[in-house]
C-alpha cells in the first residue's frame, strides 16, 4: 500500500489510484485541445452538409452545394473536347500526309499524339519510344511494315497479329524446328542470316546456309535477305534485331519462330487520337 | 489425462496435415502442411517425453518466461523486418537486384507484403503481445490468466508468422493490404487471437488492484477490435480443401471498401491504440512521473475509439466508392485529429517535472521522440485524408513517407524504448549494459527516419505534380516512366536512411544481449504480485 506522492509542491492532486508505481494527476484537459476538438467537430458538422454526406434508402443526400466527384470530372472531361473539337474534327478530315506539315495541326497533332504514346504505347515501345526486346524501336529508320504516315497510321489503328480487328496486319513466321529443318540445317542458316549482317562466319557453313535460306526463307525475306515490308517480313542484312542479334536468338527465332503481337488502336481510340499519335510517331525521326 | 488428448489430438494433425501435403493443388500450401505436419509431430514427441512430470508455478508470480520470449522474438523480427525493407528499398532504386534467379520468390512483389508484414504483424505484434503481458500482470497485481495458454498465444503466433511469410514468398496470398496470409493461416491466426483475448481478458478480471488501468484499456480495444477486423475482411471461400486459394465473398467496390476498413483500422487499432497501451506505462515509468491527466486519458481513448473506425473511405478518394462515403470518411479524419493528439500530450505532459531527464537517459530521449512522430503522423494522417491533398498524395511515395514517420517513428520508438525498459527488469540487471549505445542508437534511426521521412515527401509530391502536369491543350506531358527515372535519387535516400535504421536496431540487439550476459545482477527480484493498492 503506497501513498500518492507529491514531487513537487506545484504538482496539482493525483486520482488517489496507484498501479505498479503509477499514478495519474487529476488534471484538467488542456483548454487549447478541448476548444480544437469542438471546432473540428463543429466543422464536421457544417461540412455533412455542405457535401453528399448521409445515405438513405434512396440514395445519400447531395450537400447543399451539389458536389459530385463524378459530376465534376464529366463536366471538366466535357470542356476539354468541347474545347478540342474544332480541331480534332480538323484533324480527322485532314489528309494523313498533310497533318505533320500543316502550320496549325503539325505541332497540334505531335503534342496530342505524345500524350497518346505516353498513356497507352509507352508500356511497350517505351516512354522515349526506343522499344526494347521485341517490340520494336519507332526512333529509327528500319521499319517492319512501312514508315511513311499511311503505314504507321495503318498500324497503329488496326493493330498486329490481334483477332479483334480484321484488318490487323498478319504474317507468321513457321517453326522451322518442328521437324522441318535438320538441326545442322538450323545452324547452317543461322550463321548464313548473322553472315549478312557483316559477321565473319565459317565459309563453309554459310554457302550450306546460303542454300537453305534460298530455299526456306527468301520467299519473305528476299534473296538479299533485306525484307519484305508487305508482308511484314524484317530486312536481316540491317544489323538491327527485334529480338537479338547473337547465335542464340536468331537460333531460337529460327527454331520456334516468334509471335508479336500488338493491339487494334482503332477499337480504343478515337481517330483523332490515332492520327495524331501517327503523326508524333512520323516525326521521331524514321518517318518516311 | 489432458495429456493423452494432446497426443491424441498432435498424432491426427500430423496425419492430416500429410494426407493434405500429398493432395496439395499448390507449392505454397504443400510447404505449409509439411511445416504443420513436423511442428505437429515435433510437439507430439515433447508431450510423450514430458509425460508424468508436473511442473507447479507458484501463482503469486508473474508470468515472465513467456514475455522474456517476446522480448527477443521482437528484436529478432524487427531485425528481418527491417533488413527485407533495406533490400526492396534498393531493389525499387537499382531493378538489377530483383535477380533473374530469384524470380517469382524474391523479387519486389512478393518481398514487399514480406516486408509490411514482418514489421507490422512480426516486429509490432510480438512487441504488442510481449508488453501486454507484461502492463497487465504489473497493473492488475496478478498472473497471467490461463496458465500455459500465454505459451500458446507466444508459439502459435510465431507459427502464424512463418506460415504467412513463406506464403508471400511461394505466392499464397490473398492480395488483400495488410491481410495476405490465405484462408488456413487466417483461421490459424483466429484460434491464436481469442487465447490472446481469453488470457489478457481473464488477467484483467482476476486483478487485485480495483481500478482497470488506462493502458490496458488501450491494449483490450486493439484486441478486441482487430479480431473484428480479421473476421470481416477475411471471409473467404477456399477453392479447394486442398489448395492455398480462396476467393472473397465481397464484391467490387464492397470489397475495397471492406479492404480499407480493415487497412485503416489495423493501423488505427493495431499501430495506434494498442501502441498507446504500451506508451501508457512505459512512459511514466520510465520518467518517474505519474500521467499528466486522468480525465483526458477518458475523453481521447472514447473518442479515438468511436471516430477510427470510420475513417476508412479515405484510402478511397476519387474510386467507386461513392461521394457520400468519401465525405464521411474525411470528416470522422479530420475530427479525430485532436483525440489522437490526446495520446501525444498525455504523454509529453507526463514528462513536466521530469524534463531534465532527457538530457541523462537516451531512453527517455527514445519515447519522447516516438511520441512526437505519433503527433505528426496523426497531424499529417487527417491532412491528406482531406479530398483536394489527397487528389495530389494519393498513390505517391507521400503515403509511403506517412506510414514509415508512423511505423519507424512511432512504432518503432516506442518499442525500442520499452525492450531498453523491460531486458534489465526481466533479466534482473541493475541497468543496461551501455547508454552510450542507446545514444547511438537513438540518433541513427532519428536521422534514418528524417531521411526515410523527407525523402519520400519531397518525391511523393514531385510525382504527384508529375502525373498532374498537362500542357495548354491539356494534354499530358510526363509518362509514367519519366517520374519512376525522377525519383531515383530519393529512393537511394530512402534506401540509406533505411541503412541507418537497421544499423541502430542491430546496435541495440548487441546491446540488449550484453545487457543480459554482463551487466550486474540485480538482488531483489520484482516478480512477485503485490497490489500497489
Amino acid at each position: 500500500m503506497s501513498k500518492p506522492s507529491k514531487k513537487f509542491d506545484s504538482d496539482p492532486n493525483t486520482t488517489g489510484h496507484v498501479w505498479d508505481g503509477i499514478e495519474e494527476f487529476d488534471n484538467p484537459m488542456p483548454r487549447w485541445w478541448l476548444w480544437v476538438f469542438y471546432v473540428t467537430i463543429i466543422w464536421g458538422i457544417g461540412y455533412v452538409i455542405a457535401y453528399p454526406a448521409w445515405p438513405g434508402i434512396n440514395g445519400a443526400t447531395k450537400g447543399l452545394l451539389g458536389w459530385s466527384s463524378r459530376a465534376n470530372v464529366a463536366a471538366e472531361i466535357q470542356s476539354a473536347e468541347d474545347k478540342l473539337a474544332p480541331i480534332n474534327a480538323k484533324l480527322e478530315a485532314a489528309e494523313l500526309t498533310q497533318i505533320t506539315t500543316d502550320p496549325e495541326l503539325g505541332p497540334y497533332a505531335v503534342s496530342a499524339g505524345g500524350a497518346v504514346f505516353k498513356t497507352w504505347c509507352a508500356q511497350c515501345h517505351g516512354s522515349g519510344a526506343a522499344g526494347a526486346i521485341g517490340y520494336p524501336n519507332l526512333l529509327d529508320n528500319d521499319w517492319l511494315w512501312g514508315g511513311d504516315i499511311e503505314n504507321i497510321y495503318a498500324t497503329v489503328k488496326h493493330g498486329i497479329r490481334n483477332e479483334e480487328d480484321d484488318d490487323a496486319r498478319y504474317s507468321e513466321m513457321p517453326a522451322f524446328g518442328d521437324d522441318y529443318l535438320e538441326d545442322d540445317q538450323i545452324d547452317a542458316v543461322v550463321n548464313y542470316v548473322m553472315s549478312l549482317s557483316g559477321e565473319a562466319k565459317d565459309a563453309s557453313v554459310v554457302a550450306a546456309g546460303a542454300e537453305v535460306f534460298a530455299d526456306e526463307c527468301s520467299s519473305c525475306h528476299m534473296e538479299d535477305g533485306t525484307g519484305d515490308r508487305a508482308q511484314g517480313a524484317p530486312n536481316l542484312a540491317d544489323a538491327i534485331w527485334l529480338y537479338g542479334g547473337d547465335y542464340d536468338s536468331i537460333k531460337e527465332t529460327v527454331t520456334y519462330s516468334r509471335y508479336g503481337v500488338m493491339p487494334s488502336w482503332g477499337n480504343r481510340l478515337t481517330e483523332a487520337q490515332v492520327r495524331a499519335v501517327s503523326a508524333y510517331v512520323h516525326q521521331l525521326g524514321g518517318g518516311e | 489425462m489432458i495429456n493423452y488428448f494432446k497426443l491424441i489430438a498432435l498424432g491426427l494433425i500430423t496425419f492430416f496435415a500429410l494426407i493434405a501435403a500429398n493432395y496439395a493443388r499448390d507449392l505454397a500450401y504443400m510447404v505449409h502442411a509439411l511445416l504443420i505436419s513436423g511442428v505437429s509431430f515435433g510437439l507430439f514427441i515433447w508431450v510423450l517425453r514430458g509425460m508424468g512430470t508436473v511442473k507447479v508455478h507458484a501463482q503469486d508470480e508473474y508470468m515472465d518466461d513467456v514475455i522474456r520470449y517476446g522480448v527477443i522474438a521482437t528484436a529478432f523480427w524487427g531485425v528481418v523486418g527491417f533488413l527485407a525493407g533495406v533490400f526492396i528499398a534498393f531493389q525499387l532504386a537499382f531493378p538489377v537486384l530483383n535477380f533473374e534467379w530469384a524470380q517469382g520468390y524474391a523479387n519486389f512483389g512478393r518481398l514487399r507484403p514480406l516486408h509490411t508484414s514482418a514489421v507490422i504483424f512480426a516486429f509490432g505484434g510480438n512487441a504488442l503481445i510481449a508488453t501486454s503481458f507484461y502492463v497487465v500482470q504489473r497493473t492488475s497485481a496478478a498472473r497471467l490468466w490461463g496458465g500455459n495458454l500465454g505459451w500458446f498465444v507466444f508459439w502459435g503466433y510465431q507459427l502464424f508468422i512463418v506460415l504467412a511469410a513463406t506464403g508471400y514468398l511461394l505466392g499464397g496470398t490473398q492480395s488483400k493490404e495488410y491481410a495476405e496470409p490465405e484462408w488456413y493461416v487466417d483461421i490459424w491466426l483466429t484460434v491464436v487471437w481469442v487465447a490472446y483475448l481469453a488470457v489478457f481478458l481473464g488477467t484483467v478480471i482476476k486483478r487485485k488492484e480495483p481500478h482497470i488501468y488506462v493502458a490496458n484499456w488501450f491494449f483490450l480495444a486493439f484486441i478486441v477490435t482487430v479480431a473484428m477486423l480479421h473476421l470481416v475482411n477475411n471471409l473467404t471461400v477456399p477453392v479447394s480443401i486442398f489448395g492455398s486459394k480462396s476467393v472473397i465473398v465481397w464484391s467490387g467496390v464492397q470489397d475495397a471498401m471492406v479492404q480499407w476498413w480493415y487497412g485503416h483500422n489495423a493501423v488505427g487499432f493495431f499501430l495506434t491504440a494498442g501502441f498507446l497501451g504500451m506508451m501508457y506505462y512505459f512512459i511514466p515509468k520510465q520518467a518517474e512521473r505519474p500521467v499528466f491527466s486522468y480525465k483526458l486519458s477518458i475523453i481521447h481513448f472514447w473518442a479515438i475509439i468511436f471516430l477510427y473506425i470510420w475513417a476508412g473511405p479515405h484510402h478511397l478518394h476519387y474510386t467507386a466508392l461513392p461521394d457520400w462515403a468519401s465525405t464521411l470518411g474525411m470528416v470522422f479524419s479530420i475530427v479525430l485529429w485532436m483525440p489522437s493528439w490526446g495520446g501525444m500530450i498525455n504523454g509529453l505532459m507526463t514528462l513536466s517535472g521530469a524534463w531534465d531527464k532527457l538530457r541523462t537517459d537516451p531512453v527517455i530521449r527514445m519515447m519522447v521522440i516516438s511520441v512526437g512522430f505519433y503527433g505528426m503522423s496523426t497531424f499529417e494522417g487527417p491532412m491528406m485524408s482531406i479530398r483536394a491533398v489527397n487528389s495530389l498524395s494519393h498513390y505517391t511515395d507521400w503515403t509511403i513517407g506517412h506510414v514509415h514517420s508512423g511505423a519507424l517513428g512511432w512504432n518503432g520508438m516506442i518499442t525500442f524504448g520499452a525492450l531498453y525498459y523491460l531486458v534489465p527488469v526481466l533479466w534482473k540487471r541493475e541497468r543496461l549494459y551501455s547508454l552510450q549505445l542507446v545514444s547511438w542508437h537513438f540518433w541513427l534511426a532519428t536521422i534514418g527516419i528524417v531521411l526515410y521521412a523527407a525523402s519520400m515527401w519531397v518525391t511523393g509530391i514531385m510525382e504527384g505534380l508529375m502525373w498532374r502536369e498537362v500542357d495548354a491543350n491539356g494534354f499530358l506531358v510526363n509518362s509514367f516512366a519519366d517520374t519512376v527515372a525522377a525519383k531515383k535519387p530519393m529512393n537511394i535516400v530512402r534506401g540509406l536512411g533505411g541503412v541507418m535504421f537497421l544499423s541502430g536496431a542491430v546496435i541495440m540487439c548487441y546491446n540488449l544481449w550484453m545487457t543480459v550476459r554482463k551487466a550486474p545482477a540485480k538482488e531483489a527480484s520484482l516478480s512477485v504480485a503485490v497490489p500497489a493498492e
